[in-house]
C-alpha cells in the first residue's frame, strides 16, 4: 500500500526532501541552534508560514480535490489556535498566580488560586469568573483533544447540516462565509467567555518554560515542518487512493457519482471534517508563534485569502497549495515590513506600503485569466516541453 | 422605626432649591436695588468667571430680581455666550466680533461702545449647558410675557426641560391672555404637567393626572413617575399607619433575595455583617502566632474546611466575632417585615398615577412595537437597496461578484466628489445620483469585458477574481481619498425626523432610502418586464446558444445586464453614504449581507432579495429587541439563523420553479 | 513645495531599510502605526507626526550629535502583525524607541515582546488602564484624566442623574464602563438609572439605540450619554442623533474618542452642544499650539486638523530626546531612569511631568462641539495624575505602580507586596 501511494505520487518524496533540506538550513542559519544569520522574527515568520502550508494542503484538498469551495477552512484554523490558546494562558497566569499567593502570610485556598487566575485573564473584559468553555483549560491532555474534536465537530455539524440538504457551489461557499463571520461576531462579544476582541495573548511564553523565545522559536519551527510533512503525505495518500479517485469524481460530476451507488453526501462530510482537524492543528501551532489570537483572524476575508493561496499556487495539486501560500505570505511581509524599496517617478513616489494590495488584488485576476493552474502550472508546462523535446528528439 | 431613604429626584431637589432662591430675592432686591449689572458682577467676580451649576445661581437670581430694564438682556447675551471680560481690569462687557480676533466692546449697563479690543486682550465667559439652563430659567419670567412669540415659546422650552414650583403662578397668569393657539396648547399642557408635580391640592392633580391617561408623552410619563418612586423600608414590628405603602416584600422572593435583605439589614445597623471567606482570611492572618493560628498550623490553612474551624476558634475565646452564615441570617431575617413607601404621600395621587401609567404603558408598548416595525422596514429596505444590484449580477446572471460593496463604495465617493464641486446640497445630491450611476455603470462593463466575461463557465474563479478587484479598488480609493471618513451630507430638507408622538419616529433620510429602495423595485420590474433589454436578459440567461440564435448579441446583453447591475450599486451607495459613512471600506459592511439576503430570498427573482431583505430586517430588529444590550449578539444569532433555515429552504423563500430554476 | 518637501521627508525616512551602511551614524526611531487595514483612519495620522517631529528635531541638530532616521513599518491593524513587526523593529532594525500602537489590543500583543527584548514603547492613546508595563510609557490619558473628570462634569455642572453608557464592543469601553459604573454607583446613582449598551465596530444603525436612550427619559430624570463609541461608527451616531432632534440641553452626549479628527467625517451643524473630553483641543489658545497647528497644516495641507493623540506623541518624544540627552545615551534603561520627572510644555498650556508609573500629569478639559467641527473649551483642570490602576474597582484600588522607587508595576498596597513584575496580556 505504502510503495503504492509512492508510486502514484512521486512528488511526495521530492516534497519531503526539500522541506527537509529547507528545515535543515534553516537550523543551521538560525539564531537560536546555529550560526544566527536568521534572526529570531524571521524564523517565527517562516514556522508561522508552513502552517499556513498546511491549512493551504487542507485547502487544497477540500477544494482542488473534492471541489468544494470552503470559505470558512480560517474558522477551524482559529478554533484550534483558541484551544491551545485556552491551556497556554491559563497555565502561565497560574504559575504567576500561585508564586505571587505563596508569598502571603497563609497559604490560599483552591478556590483563591481559581479566582485570582480569573481575575488575571478576564479583568480586562470586566470579568473574574471562569465561564464553562474553560473548564479542561487546566489540562494541557485534554486541551490538545479539543483542539481536533472543537473544529471537527462543528465541521461535522455544519457539514451534515449543508450536504444533507444539497447546498452546493457558490451557495455552500457563501454558507460557509456566513459560518465563519457568525463565529467572528459571536467571539467579538465580550461574554462569549474568550475575552472578546482581545482574544488570547503572550501565548509566545510557554508556561514553565526558561528557555529564550529564540529557542522556543525553533522548537515550533521544527514542529511546524514536520505536522506540514505529515499532514502532506496524509493527503498525498489519501488522494492517491480510491478514496481521492471518488472525490474527484464528486468534483467532476457529483450527480454521476452518486448514480454509481456512491453516498456522495459521506464523502464530502468527510474530508470536510478531516480537512477542519488538520486546518485546527495548523492553527494550534500557528498562534503559539503569532504570540496572539483573536475574533479578527477568523473574518471572512481570511478565509479568502486561503482560497486565493491556494489558487494562485495551482489548486489540485498539493504542492501548488504550499507554494502558493508560501509565496503570498512571505512575499506579503517583505512588502509590508517597509523592506521593498520605493520607486520615485518624480511627479510621485510609488510607496510599496500604498500600492501592495493593488498589486496584489490584480494579481488574483490575472492568475485566474491567464494562469488558471496557477504557478504549480508552471511545472506542467516544463513537464510538457521535455516531454516534447524527448520526443522529438 | 425603620431608615427612610428620600429618593425625591431633580424634583424635590428643585423645588427645595428654588424656594431658597426666592427667598434670598426677596431679601436682596430691598439692599440691591441701585446696583447696576457690572455691580452685581463685580461683587461676585469670582463666581461669575470660572461659573459652576452649583454656586452661579444666587448671582442669577439677583440680576434677574434687580428689576432692572437690562437684565434681560443681559442674561441673553450671558446665554449664548456673547459677554467678555477684559482682562486689564476685570469689568464685564457684550462682545461683537467685528474683524477676526478683534472684538468690540459694549457697555452692558448703557449699551455704550466701549471700543475695540484683540482676542488677547479679553477673556470670553463660557456658561456651561447647566449655568445655560439656570439662566434660562430665569429668563422665564421676563420671557413668559414677551410680546414677540419666540421668545415666549423659549420660556416654555425652558420650562419644559426644567420644571420648577415657582413657574407655576406665572404660567396659569399667561395663558388667558396667550394670541398664539399653538403656544396656547403647549402652554395649557404644561400647565397640567406642573399641577400634577407642584400644586398642593390633591383633587386638582388627580383631576390633571386623569387628563393625561393613555398619553404618549416622555414628559407625561416623567411627571407621573417620579410620584410614585418608592423606597424601602425595615420593621420589626407592625407596619406604619401613617406612611403612603406601595407593598410589602418577603425577603427570598424574586424582588429581594435573602442576602440583599440581610445587607439591607447590616446597612440601616440592624445585624452585624455576614463573615465571607475574605473576613476569615483577613481573621486568620491578624491571629497568626508562632506559625500557627489557633493552633493550626499555617500550611494547613489552604483548606477551607480547616480554615473555617480556626476561625470558629478564634471566635471561641472571643477574638473575632461569631461566625454568621446563611442559616444565622434567615434566622434573623424572620424578625423584621420589608416594605416599600411611596415618597408621595396622598394615596389618591399615587393611585390616580398608578392606574394612569399602566394605561400609559399598555399604550407605550403598542407603539414601540409599531416603532421597531418601522425601523425594521428601514433596515430591510437599505439590506435591499444594498443588494438590489446584487439581485441582478448574482441573482440572474449568476455572477458572483465580491467588489459589489466596492461599487456601493464608488458611489459614495462619487456624492463626496461631487458635493465638494456643488456646494448646494440638494442640487449635489441631484447630481450625484445619475453620477454615480454612470460612473459605476462604467466600471460595470469595464470589468464585465476586461474579467467577468472570460470565467462565465468558471462561476467560482469569478468569485476570486472579483475579490481580487475588490481588494485593489480598496486599497486604489485609500490612496486617492485617504484613510479618514469623508462627509456626505444629506440636504437641509432631509434632515430631522417624522414624528408621530414621543415613541415612534423615522428619520426623513430612513423614509427616502424606502422609497428609494421602492423606485428601484419599480424600475427592476420595469425593465425586466417591459424592455427590451429585460426580454434579452430574461433570454440570455435562460438559454445563451437559443438566445444567439434568435438574433440576441448575448455579450452585448450581459455586458449591458452587469452593468445596470453595478450602476444601481453605484446610487445605493449614495444613498448610504447619506445616512452612515463614506470610508474606502464601507463595502465590507454590506457584502455578505447582501449575498445572504439574495440567497435567503431566493435567487433569480427580485421578489426574492425583497422577500430576503425583509426578512432579515425584521429578525434582526427582533433579536435587538430581546437583547437590549448587546447588538452583536443580534448579529451573530441572525446570521446563525440564515444558516439554518438555507438547510431546510435551500432554494430560498422565494423559489424558482420548472425548467428556469436550472440546477 | 510642500509636496516636494513631504516626499523628500518619507524618502528619507523609508530609507533605512536599503542603507544599511548608516546605520552607525544615526539613531533610529520605530514607527509601529497601522498605515492599511480599519485602523489606518486613525493611526496614519500619527505616523505622519512622528515624521514631521523627527525631521523638525533634526533640522535642530538632531540627537547627541547623531540624525535620528525613522523606521516606519506597516502593522495592516493585524494584531498578530504588531508583535511580529514589533520584534522585527528591535531585533532586526536596532531600533532605540518605538513610537506606536493605538488599540489596547495592539498593545497587549505588543507587550510580552517588548518586555523580553527590553524595548521602549510610547504609548499615545487614551486607554483603558489596569497595566503598568516597565518599557511602556503611558502618554496618553488614563481613565482618571478622561472619564472620571467628565462623569463629575455630568453630575455636579450638568445634573445628569441617569447615565447612558454607549460602547462599541471591545477593552476600552468595556473597562472604562466597569470603573464608571463603580464610580457612579458611589456616587449614589443606582444600578437602574445606569444603561449600558455595547455595538459591533463600524455599526451603522443607530434609530433603535437612539430611541432607547430618549425613553431613558421617561422617570423624569435628566439622561445624559456616556460614549466611548469608536471609529467611524461615531458617523452614524452622531447622524441618527441630529435627525432625532435630540439637543445638547436635553440629552447632553459626551465622548472620549471623538475628536477633530472624526468630526472632519461630519457635518457638526446640528451636534453643537454636545461635549467631548480630552487632554488637548486644537482651539486650545496657546502660542506653541499655534505653532504647532500652523506647523502641521503647513506640512500636510490647510484642511488637516490635529488631535489629541497627536499632542501626546508630541510630548512623549519631545520628553524622550530630552531624557537621552540628559542620559547622554539612548540605552532604553538609562533613558528610563531618566524619564522620570521630566517635564515638557503641553500645548494646552502648563507642563506635563512623567510620573513612576509611567503616565503623565496632564490637564482635563471639555469641548462643546461647534459648528465648524472644532470645540470650544469650556472647562481644564489643573493637571491631573495618571493612575495605572483604578481607585474604583475593589481590586485594583489596593494595586499601585511605581517603577522609579519600588522597581513595580502592579506593588499590592495592603500586602506590601510586588505581585508581578511582568505585565498581564
Amino acid at each position: 500500500m505504502r510503495t503504492s501511494f509512492i508510486a502514484k505520487y512521486p512528488s511526495v518524496l521530492v516534497f519531503l526532501l526539500a522541506l527537509a533540506s529547507f528545515t535543515i538550513i534553516v537550523t543551521i542559519l538560525s539564531e537560536g541552534f546555529g550560526i544566527g544569520v536568521i534572526s529570531t522574527s524571521f524564523i517565527k515568520t517562516l514556522g508561522k508560514t508552513l502552517c499556513l502550508c498546511l491549512i493551504a494542503v487542507a485547502m487544497d484538498l477540500v477544494w482542488g480535490f473534492a471541489g468544494i469551495l470552503s470559505l470558512g477552512h480560517f474558522a477551524f484554523f482559529g478554533l484550534g489556535g483558541y484551544m491551545i490558546g485556552m491551556w497556554l494562558m491559563y497555565e502561565r497566569t497560574r504559575l504567576i498566580v500561585t508564586e505571587a499567593l505563596m508569598q502571603g502570610q497563609i497559604p490560599p485556598t483552591g478556590s483563591e488560586v481559581i479566582d485570582s487566575i480569573g481575575s488575571q485573564i478576564f479583568g480586562v473584559v470586566g470579568s473574574n469568573e471562569f465561564p464553562l468553555i474553560w473548564t479542561f483549560a487546566d489540562s494541557l491532555g485534554l486541551q490538545l483533544l479539543l483542539v481536533v474534536l472543537v473544529p471537527g465537530i462543528l465541521a461535522l455539524v455544519f457539514g451534515w447540516l449543508a450536504f444533507r440538504s444539497r447546498v452546493t457551489g457558490v451557495y455552500l461557499s457563501i454558507l460557509t462565509q456566513a459560518m465563519t463571520l457568525a463565529l467572528a461576531l459571536y467571539l467579538f462579544q465580550n461574554d462569549s467567555g474568550l475575552r472578546g476582541n482581545n482574544g488570547l495573548s503572550g501565548l509566545q511564553n510557554l508556561p514553565g518554560v526558561e528557555a529564550p523565545q529564540s529557542i522556543v522559536s525553533m522548537w515550533f519551527f521544527l514542529a511546524s515542518a514536520m505536522a506540514l510533512g505529515l499532514g502532506y503525505s496524509l493527503a498525498a495518500w489519501i488522494v492517491s487512493g480510491k478514496f481521492g479517485s471518488v472525490l474527484r469524481g464528486i468534483r467532476d460530476n457529483e450527480t454521476r457519482v452518486r448514480f454509481l451507488g456512491y453516498s456522495v453526501e459521506g464523502f464530502k462530510l468527510a474530508i470536510f471534517t478531516l480537512t477542519a482537524c488538520i486546518a485546527a492543528i495548523a492553527g494550534a501551532l500557528y498562534y503559539p508563534q503569532a504570540g496572539i489570537i483573536n475574533p479578527a483572524e477568523i473574518v471572512p476575508i481570511a478565509s479568502i485569502y486561503l482560497a486565493v493561496w491556494v489558487a494562485i499556487g495551482g489548486r489540485g495539486r498539493l504542492y501548488g497549495a504550499v507554494i502558493g501560500a508560501g509565496f503570498v505570505s512571505l512575499i506579503s511581509t517583505w512588502f509590508t515590513g517597509g523592506k521593498a524599496p520605493d520607486i520615485p517617478l518624480g511627479f510621485y513616489t510609488i510607496k510599496w506600503v500604498d500600492w501592495w494590495l493593488v498589486l496584489l488584488g490584480l494579481s488574483f485576476v490575472g492568475v485566474t485569466l491567464f494562469a488558471p493552474k496557477g504557478i504549480g502550472g508552471l511545472f506542467d508546462l516544463m513537464k510538457k516541453r521535455r516531454a516534447r523535446h524527448e520526443h522529438t528528439s | 422605626m425603620g431608615s427612610r431613604l428620600f429618593l425625591g429626584g431633580l424634583i424635590t431637589m428643585l423645588r427645595t432649591l428654588f424656594a431658597c432662591l426666592a427667598l434670598m430675592c426677596w431679601c436682596q432686591t430691598g439692599l440691591a436695588q441701585e446696583l447696576t449689572v457690572q455691580e452685581i458682577l463685580q461683587q461676585n467676580k469670582k463666581l461669575v468667571e470660572k461659573s459652576s451649576r452649583k454656586t452661579i445661581g444666587p448671582v442669577i437670581a439677583q440680576i434677574a430680581a434687580s428689576n432692572l430694564s437690562q437684565a434681560q438682556v443681559f442674561l441673553e447675551a450671558w446665554g449664548s455666550k456673547q459677554v467678555w471680560q477684559r482682562r486689564s481690569d476685570g469689568l464685564f462687557f457684550f462682545g461683537t466680533e467685528v474683524a477676526k480676533r478683534q472684538y468690540e466692546l459694549t457697555d452692558p449697563d448703557s449699551g455704550e461702545a466701549v471700543g475695540e479690543f484683540t482676542k488677547k486682550q479679553l477673556k470670553q465667559l463660557k456658561p456651561n449647558s447647566g449655568v445655560r439652563a439656570l439662566i434660562a430659567t430665569a429668563l422665564v419670567q421676563f420671557q413668559l410675557f414677551d410680546p414677540d412669540p419666540a421668545k415666549r415659546a423659549e420660556a416654555l422650552q425652558t420650562m419644559e426641560r426644567v420644571p420648577t414650583a415657582m413657574h407655576l403662578a406665572p404660567l396659569r397668569l399667561s395663558i388667558d391672555n396667550e394670541q398664539d393657539a399653538d403656544l396656547k396648547a403647549r402652554k395649557s399642557r404644561l400647565e397640567r404637567l406642573l399641577t400634577i408635580s407642584f400644586d398642593p391640592d390633591t383633587a386638582t392633580r388627580v383631576a390633571a393626572i386623569q387628563s393625561f391617561e393613555g398619553g404618549l408623552g416622555v414628559d407625561v410619563r416623567a411627571t407621573l413617575n417620579p410620584l410614585v418612586v418608592t423606597s424601602m423600608n425595615i420593621t420589626s414590628g407592625d407596619l406604619p399607619t401613617d406612611e403612603n405603602i406601595a407593598r410589602v416584600i418577603k425577603p427570598g422572593s424574586e424582588y429581594l433575595s435573602m442576602p440583599a435583605a440581610y445587607d439591607l439589614l447590616v446597612a440601616g445597623k440592624l445585624a452585624p455583617p455576614a463573615t465571607s471567606a475574605e473576613d476569615i482570611r483577613a481573621a486568620l492572618v491578624a491571629h497568626i502566632d508562632g506559625g500557627q493560628v489557633a493552633k493550626i498550623s499555617v500550611a494547613q490553612l489552604s483548606d477551607p474546611e480547616i480554615r473555617r474551624q480556626a476561625y470558629d476558634r478564634l471566635a471561641e475565646q472571643s477574638l473575632v466575632p461569631a461566625f454568621i452564615g446563611e442559616e444565622d441570617i434567615a434566622k434573623k431575617l424572620l424578625g423584621y417585615r420589608f416594605y416599600e413607601t411611596f415618597a408621595e404621600t396622598s394615596v389618591a395621587v399615587t393611585d390616580a398615577a398608578q392606574a394612569a401609567l399602566s394605561k400609559i404603558d399598555l399604550n407605550v408598548g403598542m407603539n414601540q412595537t409599531l416603532d421597531l416595525t418601522l425601523d425594521a422596514i428601514s433596515l430591510a429596505s437599505i439590506y435591499f437597496l444594498a443588494a438590489i444590484g446584487l439581485a441582478i449580477t448574482f441573482g440572474v446572471m449568476g455572477v458572483i461578484n465580491m467588489a459589489h460593496g466596492e461599487f456601493i463604495m464608488m458611489g459614495a465617493y462619487t456624492g463626496y466628489v461631487v458635493q465638494q464641486v456643488i456646494p448646494n446640497h440638494t442640487v449635489s445630491i441631484l447630481v450625484a445620483l445619475p453620477l454615480a450611476f454612470a460612473v459605476t455603470f462604467a466600471a460595470g462593463v469595464v470589468m464585465e469585458r476586461l474579467v467577468i466575461r472570460y470565467l462565465y463557465n468558471r462561476p467560482l474563479e469569478t468569485l476570486l477574481a472579483t475579490f481580487g478587484i475588490s481588494i485593489a479598488l480598496q486599497q486604489l480609493a485609500k490612496n486617492i481619498f485617504g484613510t479618514q471618513a469623508r462627509p456626505l451630507t444629506a440636504p437641509g430638507w432631509l434632515d430631522g425626523a417624522w414624528v408621530m408622538n414621543d415613541v415612534v419616529s423615522i428619520s426623513y433620510i430612513r423614509i427616502a432610502i424606502f422609497i428609494l429602495a421602492l423606485i428601484f423595485l419599480c424600475v427592476f420590474l420595469f425593465i425586466m418586464k417591459r424592455t427590451r433589454l429585460g426580454l434579452e436578459t430574461r433570454t440570455v440567461t435562460q438559454n445563451p446558444r437559443m438566445a444567439a440564435s434568435m438574433g440576441i448579441n448575448p455579450e452585448r446583453v450581459n455586458m449591458l445586464t452587469f452593468g445596470l447591475g453595478s450602476g444601481i450599486a453605484g446610487v445605493a451607495g449614495v444613498a448610504i453614504g447619506l445616512f452612515a459613512k463614506v470610508t474606502s471600506e464601507m463595502g465590507n459592511d454590506y457584502i455578505v449581507q447582501s449575498f445572504m439576503t439574495v440567497v435567503v430570498g431566493g435567487v433569480g427573482n427580485i421578489w426574492g432579495a425583497l422577500a430576503g431583505a425583509t426578512m432579515i430586517g425584521f429578525l434582526q430588529k427582533g433579536i435587538e429587541w430581546g437583547y437590549p444590550s448587546n447588538t452583536l449578539a443580534a448579529q451573530t444569532y441572525m446570521i446563525i439563523f440564515i444558516i439554518i433555515f438555507i438547510q431546510f429552504k435551500p432554494r430560498g423563500i422565494i423559489a424558482l420553479k420548472g425548467r428556469a430554476a436550472g440546477d | 513645495m510642500t509636496f516636494l518637501k513631504k516626499t523628500a521627508a518619507s524618502v528619507l525616512a523609508l530609507s533605512v531599510m536599503t542603507g544599511a551602511a548608516f546605520a552607525g551614524d544615526t539613531i533610529k526611531v520605530g514607527v509601529l502605526h497601522s498605515l492599511s487595514g480599519t485602523m489606518a483612519i486613525s493611526e496614519t495620522t500619527l505616523k505622519d507626526t512622528m515624521l514631521m517631529l523627527i525631521e523638525e528635531q533634526n533640522a535642530k541638530g538632531g540627537l547627541l550629535g547623531k540624525q535620528l532616521e525613522a523606521v516606519v513599518v506597516d502593522p495592516a491593524s493585524d494584531w498578530p502583525l504588531f508583535s511580529e513587526k514589533a520584534r522585527e523593529l528591535i531585533s532586526v532594525h536596532d531600533v532605540d524607541v518605538i513610537f506606536g500602537n493605538w488599540t489596547s489590543v495592539s498593545r497587549k500583543s505588543v507587550l510580552p515582546v517588548i518586555e523580553e527584548l527590553n524595548g521602549l514603547l510610547f504609548y499615545p492613546v487614551q486607554y483603558e488602564g489596569e497595566e503598568s508595563s516597565k518599557n511602556v510609557f503611558y502618554t496618553g490619558a488614563a481613565p482618571n484624566q478622561q472619564a472620571i473628570p467628565a462623569t463629575d462634569y455630568f453630575l455636579e455642572e450638568l445634573g445628569v442623574e441617569k447615565f447612558a453608557l454607549l460602547g462599541t464592543d471591545y477593552v476600552y469601553p468595556r473597562t472604562t464602563n466597569n470603573i464608571l459604573k463603580a464610580y457612579l454607583q458611589g456616587k449614589g446613582v443606582s444600578d437602574g438609572d445606569i444603561f449600558v449598551n455595547y455595538t459591533p465596530f463600524g455599526h451603522s444603525d443607530w434609530s433603535k439605540i437612539v430611541a432607547d436612550v430618549v425613553a431613558l427619559g421617561a422617570d423624569g430624570k435628566k439622561v445624559g450619554v456616556i460614549s466611548t463609541i469608536n471609529g467611524d461608527a461615531n458617523i452614524g451616531f452622531y447622524k441618527e442623533l441630529a435627525a432625532a432632534g435630540i439637543s445638547a440641553d436635553d440629552i447632553p452626549v459626551v465622548a472620549f474618542s471623538v475628536g477633530e479628527e472624526e468630526l472632519s467625517g461630519l457635518d457638526t451643524s446640528n451636534l453643537v452642544g454636545h461635549l467631548a473630553a480630552w487632554n488637548y483641543f486644537q482651539s486650545a489658545d496657546t502660542e506653541v499650539n499655534e505653532a504647532f497647528v500652523a506647523k502641521w497644516k503647513e506640512t500636510m495641507g490647510e484642511e488637516r486638523v490635529t488631535n489629541d493623540p497627536m499632542e501626546a506623541h508630541y510630548i512623549g518624544f519631545n520628553m524622550w530626546v530630552n531624557a537621552a540627552t540628559a542620559a547622554d545615551t539612548t540605552d532604553v534603561d538609562a533613558v528610563r531612569t531618566a524619564m522620570y520627572g521630566q517635564e515638557f510644555g503641553n500645548l494646552t498650556g502648563g507642563t506635563a511631568v512623567m510620573l513612576p508609573n509611567h503616565h503623565l500629569a496632564k490637564p482635563v478639559l471639555i469641548g462643546e462641539i461647534q459648528d465648524d467641527g472644532q470645540f470650544d473649551i469650556i472647562s481644564q483642570t489643573d493637571e491631573v495624575a495618571g493612575d495605572a490602576w483604578t481607585d474604583f474597582l475593589p481590586e485594583s484600588s489596593v494595586l499601585k505602580s511605581d517603577w522609579k522607587d519600588l522597581g513595580c508595576g502592579m506593588y499590592n498596597t495592603t500586602t506590601q507586596t510586588c505581585v508581578q513584575t511582568l505585565s498581564n496580556y
